[in-house]
Order: structure tokens, then C-alpha cells, then sequence
């Protein structure tokens, strides 16, 4: 694993860009730990200072300093992504699997309930579930909200390779081998399918904070937890743009803008080094 | 046919000339590199009028070689060194000009491929697929081209109504007889045919080797079929070459190869050959054929050969001509074969060419 | 007198095609019964050309794919009454198959040794690595292979020869009454094949194990079999002794096979050239080929 992890950084561009991207992103985040601040305090530091030696971001006009607060944004918002990620991951995975290797009834269910999903208006169905639960929609909910939704597409993708690998003919050299089917999805199958989990989780990744970002910006989310979107929303509210506090925007906007640039490097990098026949190609000369 | 008896004149009547033909594959995947030397080394030619066989198994190289005469090399195959003649062009196919080397394909050069559905466009008229291959090439006006296709099928005896159908509506067989119009069309001096038959059912076989043998006569094109099935060739090569792991080990006219076999493969190969009315045991090979990215040094074919001698571990038998017409690369088969002279025939970068 | 090994009764199978509109019927196999006794051992050959249905007997035989109509008896029990794990396990013990293409019926991204292993801990006694081992290296040995040359090896690093072996090996495992091996060697390189054919035949003779050879090559058939079936749309045209049918077939379908096969002697040309029975045909008809369905898979 770490020699592959060294392969991809020396010979893959991308991989090593997206890397350094990530680590700065994550060292950010990281930082929060460290923070002098609570994040939701205010009127902490001198009000809309520009960045200097001693804010190095500038701070606000709530009195926050901006690179603190940034930490603490990133660090949900990576954290936001991950777990709309993961969650969603796991149900299209066992849905797709389930639906195309089983098939029948079973997958025109399935696959009924994911069409369902696909053509369901995301945006306005977030609106209105912030209306109807407003302070209940903490940040945790929405994530929960957005991985329910954000599993079909994928889900989908899955089964098809599922049903291609169902027609070949090593599944009925482990059929008759005699194993069972738990067990020909997981050891045989899974192998060829995890590659699209992790390319796609990048993706989703990238989806999710997308989204929520919008939202935040427009005030349809838990604004006491600091988030990227969360942010500019509040720079918004203090017309930030009119009284010339730049860095309110700047910097949250730059780093949510790497943020995207070094998980789709990375989803790239990963899928042509984890594509079956590229690591086949490798196995070759091994 | 003024281009055939144009380029007749040439002297030595030989179609096609390979001299020391190398293709490698080169790959590069995340540092590790590997190269396949699926072409190592070939020297043959192809004479007018004659039907050139090439077998071997599965990666023995013939499809590389194919690709190299047919100038159809694409990353990560490369020339790494040798030449390929055409009595049509006057020069190494390699030192023409891309647009040149693309002129000479279909008025020229032509193949005959295995899968015919990859041929005709599954969604155009046969009769559409006729205009987009060979309209520009014939340079006649619309009736006449139109009636050059109908005249071409009526002496290749296939109904003209073909032409109006789609790809599927034919049968495996009539799609191949069509590719064989196709390539015929523009009356090529030169035909490649890749394992045109090897999909088909053996009834429908028989029928579209006649066509291609009536064909090639019939027009005097030159052709170098390619197939794994030596009843094949027995039945329609008049010179055949074996290929093992990327070298031509024997070469002749096809009924002193069958007759008299003098490479232990290819005595082999038609010892084994199954009949109809005789249940003797015949045996398999031993061993399984070399990995081209790491061939056995020697004679490839030593570590399977039931003659092997110490000169066959160490040294690489030449091609040798042992009979009028007859050459093999064997150190049993005469004293006459020595060792290929170049000493480092597997160092490619002494037989990197300038291009 | 005990049930025969194999007994197939008016098998058929459907299959529907086309979509809402011009849903068309087509019949893979149609009304095929053949048996095969089980006292002798034999290499049974059912022999047809692409598009004959021979590929989907096979799989019903398997009882991978259930028939349309009819019934298949192995050893006079009902394929159709198979059902839970537990008696297809007893099923998959007496009944194995060897697929046609060698670099596929193995996961070109496992290890092709597991498959041998989980064979053998599933329908043998064998429980500890040492004994599933043993077993494998029992099975390799009578394909002229030792578990030393595939431990740890993926498929990709050995020749379709071997790794037809291996299947071979695989199947043979669990003790198989019956073998059904579909096209075996015609994606076998040509100086292997007669090697995967002898096989068959010493299978049948040491290990008393019948075979049940599906091709569409006359020549390995009557070189190998002891009986045969030519099938033809789904159909047996024509049936029984190996070599009484090949040597003198007498449905002209039979017949028409036959002619077709090639002469692997050089001077059999002139076979070419000379206007044959078939290629007339073919010529007659405008459209021989529209007239012909030709399934392109099922």
C-alpha cells in the first residue's frame, strides 16, 4: 500500500499536486485544534483589520480573526463532505450490488426506488426541509439529509457493473466451486467495484460541499457552526463587499476552491491507478 | 490493372520485402517498464501473384507483424529497426509520408480482417459502406462507380440486392464475402487477410477461402493470409510461414512444409492434426510458448524441443535455406544453420534506425 | 437395471426477443432426449455449429439455465426438484463443467490457486491448508500438473494451456460422475490442444469419469468421442456410435459437415476451387443468410 502510495505521488502529476493541495487543507484543519478562539465567540480582536503579522487573514467585523475561523469552517466542512460521502457510499454500494447481482423482482424494486431518487429536484426539496425543520436542521441532520440523496446515480453504476461481471465466466467457476453468493460478491466482484467507490467518493464528496456551501451562503442551514459557506454568509450579512472588507470572502472562497481542485485531483489519479486494467497491465511485470 | 503491369517491370517480382523487421511494444506504467519484442527480426517477401501463409499461435507475433506491413503502428507498438518494401512504392514503407503511406491504403493495399461487423458500419447500407471506402479512391463519376460495384459483385457471384440491406441482415459468412468485395474493389496489388474464416462455421468456411483463392486469382493480387489452422493453409497458401514467439522458424511452399517438415515445431504441428477416419494417438506439446517480454535465450523454442542440442541454449539459429525454396531457422535440421551473425540481436538500441 | 447417468426428455427452451412490439419466440433447443447410460464411462460429443443450441443444452444439463419444457434426470433424479444449498452442493459434486475460454473462467485479479482450495474445502473431506493442499496437488497430478507450478500464480501468468488444465483440475476436485466441457480447446493454442484432448481420454479411462464434449471441430470429435449428437437450430439431426455416424453420416446435414471440413493435405486444393455442394447452395439463394437466424448470444 505505501509503495503504491509512493508510486502514484513519483510518476502521477495530478496524485502529487492533489496531495500537497490536501495536506495544506488538512494542516489548516488541523490547526482548529489549536485555535486561541471558540469558534462562535466574537468581538474577540480589533474589528474588520486587514491581514497583517498579526491577523494573518485579516479579521472581521464581528471581531473574529479570520484565519481561526477558517480552521474551524474547514474542518467541518471537510468533515460535512466526508460523512455525506461515506454514508452515501455505503448505500448505493449495497444497493447496486444487491440489485445486480440478484436481479429479477428484486432489482426492478430496487432500481424503481433509485429512479425515483435521480429525478427528485434536489435544491427545493433542501429549501423546504430547512422551512419544516429550521432549527432542528443541524449540521448532522443535513448531512444525513444529503447522503439519503446522494447515493442513486452511483447506485446505478454499480449494478451495471454488477450485472456485467454476473455474465462472466469466472462467477460460474465460483459457483461451482462452491461458494456461496455472499461470499462470490464480496471476494470476487467487490474488487472490481471498490475502484468506482473510491473514484466516486471523491466526487461526492466535492457534490456535498458544493451544495451545502449554497445553502449556507443563502441562509438555509445551521449558521452557529462555523462552515465555509457559513462564512460568506455572514460576510453577506455584514455587506462586506460594501464596506471593503475583502479578505471576508477572499480567503474562504480560495480555500474551498482548493479544496475542490485537490479531491478531483485526486479522484482522477486514483481511478486510472486503480482502473482493473491499468493494474492489470502492472500485474504483467511484476 | 496498368498499375499491375506497371509496377512489373520492377524485376525481381517480389510484392512485398521485409528485411530484419522489428516491432516492440514499449509500455510505461508508473515506472516500471516492459518491453515486448513481438516482431524480432523478420526477413521474408511475397512474390506476384501468390498466396503468402503465415501461422503460429496466439501471441506469436503475426497480428504485430501485420500491423508493421500494413503500416498500422500505433504507441505503444513501435519500429525499432528493418524495412518494409512494397514493389508499388519504390522505398521503405517507413520513410513515406503519412498522407503518402495513407494514399496507398485500399488502391494498393488492402485486408481482409476477422471481425466484419468492426468493417461495415452496422447503421449504413452495404451499399453506403461501398462509397465511403472506395469513392474517393476510384476517382469515377457517380453512375459509373455505381455500376463498378454491381459489375464487381456479379463476378464475385453475389447478388446485387446486398447492397441495399444493413450490415445485420446478413449472416456471418455474407458479411465476410462482402469485406472480400470491399477489399477487391479497387483491385489492390497487395491483400492482407487476418483469420478472415476463423470466426465462421466450417460450412460456411470452405466457401469463403474458395472466394478468396478465386479472387486472388482472379485478379493476380498478392495476399498474405494469416490463420492459426494449418488445414487452412494446407488448403489455400502457396508459400507458408511459421512463426514461434515472434521469429519465422521455417518457411517454403506449402506442400514441402507439410510434406517435409524440417523445424520440430512444425513437424509437430501437422503431426497433430486431427482426421476423420484415423483414431492414432497424437501428442500434445510439451511446456506452453514464451513470454515475449522475457524470451528464452537461445533458440526460443529449446526449452520445448524434443531435439535440443547445447547450441540451441546459447545461440539463435539464422534462417537458412536448406532446400530450393525452403528455409529454416534450426540447428537439428543441417550443420548448414549457424548462428545468427550480429552478436547482440537482442540489444535494440544497436538497431535503433534513424527515421 | 439402474437410472441412467443422464437422461434428457424433450428438453426445449425459449427464449423471447425483441422488445414490446414483434416480441419474437426463438427456440434454442427444441425437443431435444438423448441418454447416457452410466455402467462404461464415455466421452459423449454433442457436436453443432454456432447458433445450434449446443451451448444452451450445456447449461441445462448444468442446471444453470431451467428448461422451457421437458425434463433432464441425472442419475434419475429431476434436475428441476434441485433446490436449497444443500442439494445443489450434491449436485455440483457429481456435476462439473470446463468452460471454453481458459483466461476467463479464472478472476484475472485473484490468484488461481483459490479456486482449487475453496473446491476443495467445500466437497471434500480436506479441512486443514496441509489437507485442502494435498488434495489440489492430487487433482493437479492428473493433468500432468503439480501445485508447485500454480501456488500463488494469477492467470495471466500462465498459458491458456495450463490454465485449461487447471480448470480441468478444479472440476475434478469434488469427484465428479459427469464432466460437461463446453468448446475446451478451441481457444487452446494449436500445439496444446491435443494434449487437453488426450486428457479427456485418460480421464475417461483412469478416473471412470464420463464427459460430456461439446465442439464444432468433426475431427477432435471423432478422434475422442464414443458417442455423439449433431445438432442442428436447436435440434438432434442425427445420433449415435462416433465413428459409424462420422464415417458414413447419413442426414444430409451430417453429410454437409462433413464435406466442409478441410483436408490437411496440401493437395487438397482442388476441394476449393471446385464448386461444392454447399457453396452452390449458398450462391442459389439471394439471401442465404437472411433465412437464417442467427441468435447473437443467449
Amino acid at each position: 500500500m505505501i509503495a503504491v502510495l509512493r508510486d502514484l505521488f513519483r510518476y502521477n502529476g495530478e496524485f502529487a499536486i492533489g496531495c500537497v493541495i490536501m495536506a495544506i487543507i488538512l494542516g489548516i484543519a488541523a490547526a482548529s485544534f489549536f485555535s486561541p478562539y471558540e469558534p462562535i465567540d466574537s468581538y474577540l480582536v480589533a474589528l474588520d483589520a486587514p491581514p497583517s503579522l498579526e491577523y494573518v487573514f485579516g479579521t472581521n467585523s464581528r471581531g473574529q480573526d479570520i484565519f481561526w475561523q477558517l480552521t474551524f469552517a474547514i474542518r467541518n466542512t471537510l468533515a460535512f463532505g466526508f460523512i455525506v460521502a461515506l454514508i452515501s457510499r455505503i448505500l448505493s454500494l449495497v444497493i447496486g450490488l444487491i440489485s445486480g447481482y440478484v436481479g429479477g423482482i428484486v432489482d426492478r424494486i430496487l432500481m424503481s426506488i433509485n429512479d425515483t431518487f435521480i429525478v427528485i429536484p434536489l435544491f427545493p426539496l433542501l429549501v423546504l426541509l430547512y422551512f419544516v425543520l429550521r432549527d432542528d436542521m443541524t449540521w448532522f441532520v443535513l448531512a444525513l439529509v444529503m447522503a439519503g440523496l446522494g447515493w442513486a446515480y452511483d447506485a446505478r453504476l454499480i449494478r451495471s457493473v454488477m450485472i456485467s461481471l454476473r455474465t462472466r465466466e469466472f462467477t460460474n467457476t465460483s459457483v461451482f466451486s462452491g461458494m456461496s453468493m455472499p461470499r462470490i460478491v464480496t471476494q470476487e466482484h467487490l474488487p472490481y467495484v471498490l475502484p468506482i467507490v473510491f473514484s466516486t467518493f471523491m466526487n461526492n464528496m466535492n457534490w456535498s460541499i458544493g451544495l451545502e456551501v449554497t445553502l449556507a451562503v443563502l441562509g438555509f442551514t445551521d449558521v452557529d457552526t462555523p462552515t465555509i459557506g457559513g462564512m460568506i454568509f455572514w460576510a453577506n450579512q455584514h455587506s462586506a463587499m460594501v464596506s471593503g472588507v475583502w479578505w471576508w470572502y477572499f480567503f474562504p472562497t480560495l480555500f474551498v476552491t482548493l479544496t475542490f481542485i485537490g479531491l478531483f485531483l485526486l479522484a482522477i489519479s486514483m481511478n486510472e491507478y486503480i482502473d482493473p486494467r491499468s493494474r492489470l497491465d502492472r500485474m504483467g511485470n511484476s | 490493372m496498368t498499375q499491375i503491369s506497371a509496377s512489373a517491370g520492377h524485376g525481381n517480382a517480389h510484392v512485398l520485402e521485409t528485411s530484419d523487421l522489428r516491432a516492440y511494444y514499449r509500455m510505461k506504467y508508473f515506472g516500471i517498464d516492459r518491453e515486448v519484442r513481438a516482431v524480432d527480426g523478420i526477413s521474408m517477401h511475397v512474390r506476384k501473384h501468390e498466396i503468402y501463409g503465415i501461422a503460429g499461435e496466439s501471441s506469436c507475433g503475426k497480428t504485430t507483424f501485420i500491423k508493421a506491413i500494413a503500416a498500422a503502428i500505433r504507441p505503444p507498438l513501435e519500429i525499432v529497426g528493418g524495412q518494409v518494401n512494397y514493389s508499388f512504392i519504390d522505398d521503405d514503407l517507413y520513410a513515406l509520408s503519412p498522407a503518402r503511406r495513407t494514399a496507398i491504403r485500399w488502391q494498393h493495399l488492402s485486408y481482409i480482417l476477422q471481425g466484419s461487423m468492426n468493417v461495415l458500419n452496422p447503421v449504413r447500407r452495404i451499399h453506403k459502406t461501398f462509397e465511403d471506402f472506395a469513392f474517393r479512391h476510384m476517382h469515377l463519376p457517380r453512375a459509373e462507380f455505381d455500376q463498378e460495384v454491381r459489375r464487381h459483385l456479379e463476378r464475385l457471384r453475389l447478388p446485387a440486392e446486398i447492397l441495399r440491406s444493413y450490415p445485420h441482415e446478413l449472416s456471418g459468412g455474407m458479411r465476410q464475402r462482402v469485406c472480400i468485395a470491399l477489399a477487391t474493389l479497387c483491385k489492390p496489388e497487395f491483400i492482407i487477410a487476418d483469420e478472415p474464416t476463423t470466426a465462421l462455421d466450417v460450412v460456411v468456411q470452405k466457401d469463403v477461402l474458395a472466394m478468396i483463392r478465386e479472387t486472388q486469382h482472379e485478379f493476380g493480387s498478392s495476399m498474405i493470409f494469416v490463420t492459426h489452422d494449418l488445414t487452412v493453409h494446407a488448403n489455400i497458401a502457396d508459400r507458408l510461414g511459421i512463426m514461434y514467439a515472434g521469429r519465422l522458424v521455417e518457411e517454403g511452399r506449402t506442400a514441402d512444409v507439410f510434406a517435409n517438415p524440417l523445424h520440430p515445431y512444425t513437424a509437430h504441428l501437422i503431426a497433430s492434426l486431427p482426421t476423420i477416419g484415423d483414431r492414432h494417438t497424437r501428442d500434445g506439446l510439451h511446456g506452453t510458448p514464451p513470454n515475449l517480454a522475457d524470451p528464452p535465450k537461445g533458440c526460443r523454442f529449446h526449452p520445448r524441443c524434443p531435439l535440443a542440442m547445447e547450441i540451441c541454449r546459447h545461440e539463435n539459429p539464422a534462417l537458412t535455406t536448406l532446400a530450393e525454396d525452403h528455409r529454416v531457422a534450426c540447428f537439428a535440421a543441417s550443420s548448414d544453420v549457424l548462428p545468427i551473425a550480429d552478436g547482440k540481436p537482442n540489444q535494440p538500441e544497436a538497431l535503433e534506425v534513424e527515421r | 437395471m439402474t437410472a441412467p447417468l443422464l437422461h434428457l426428455d424433450g428438453v426445449s427452451r425459449l427464449y423471447k426477443r425483441g422488445g414490446l412490439l414483434g416480441r419474437q419466440e426463438f427456440r434454442a433447443v427444441d425437443n431435444v432426449s438423448f441418454r447416457l447410460e452410466g455402467d462404461e464411462p464415455q466421452i459423449f460429443t454433442i457436436i453443432g455449429e454456432s447458433g445450434s443450441g449446443k451451448t444452451t443444452l450445456a447449461r441445462m444439463i448444468l442446471n444453470m439455465v431451467r428448461p422451457s419444457a421437458g425434463t433432464i434426470f441425472f442419475k434419475g433424479r429431476d434436475l428441476a426438484s434441485i433446490r436449497g444449498t444443500g442439494a445443489r452442493r450434491r449436485f455440483m459434486k457429481e456435476v462439473q463443467p470446463i468452460f471454453q475460454n481458459p483466461f476467463e473462467a479464472f478472476n484475472p485479479l485473484k490468484r488461481v490457486d483459490r479456486y482449487l482450495f475453496m473446491t476443495a474445502k467445500n466437497f471434500t473431506e480436506a479441512r486443514s491448508p496441509a489437507q485442502v493442499e494435498a488434495v489440489a496437488d492430487k487433482a493437479l497430478n492428473n493433468v500432468g500438473l503439480t501445485i508447485a507450478e500454480v501456488r500463488g500464480r494469477f492467470p495471466h501468468e500462465l498459458s491458456g494451456g495450463q490454465l485449461q488444465r487447471v480448470a480441468i483440475a478444479r472440476a475434478l476436485i469434488p469427484g465428479p460422475s459427469m464432466l460437461i466441457a463446453d468448446e475446451p480447446v478451441s481457444m487452446v493454442d494449436a500445439s496444446l490442444r491435443m494434449s487437453i484432448v488426450n486428457l479427456f481420454r485418460a480421464l475417461r479411462d483412469d478416473l471412470k469419469v464420463s464427459i460430456i464434449y461439446i465442439t464444432h471441430d468433426l475431427a477432435t470429435a471423432y478422434y475422442v468421442s464414443d458417442r455423439i449428437v449433431i445438432m442442428r437450430k436447436g435440434e438432434i439431426v442425427e445420433s449415435g456410435a462416433a465413428r459409424l455416424v462420422l464415417d458414413n453420416p447419413q442426414h444430409p446435414y451430417s453429410q454437409l459437415l462433413k464435406s466442409a471440413i478441410l483436408s490437411p493435405d496440401p493437395n487438397g486444393r482442388g476441394v476449393l476451387t471446385g464448386d461444392s455442394a454447399a457453396s452452390q447452395q449458398a450462391r442459389a439463394s439471394p439471401h442465404p443468410a437472411a433465412l437464417e437466424t442467427e441468435p447473437q448470444s443467449y
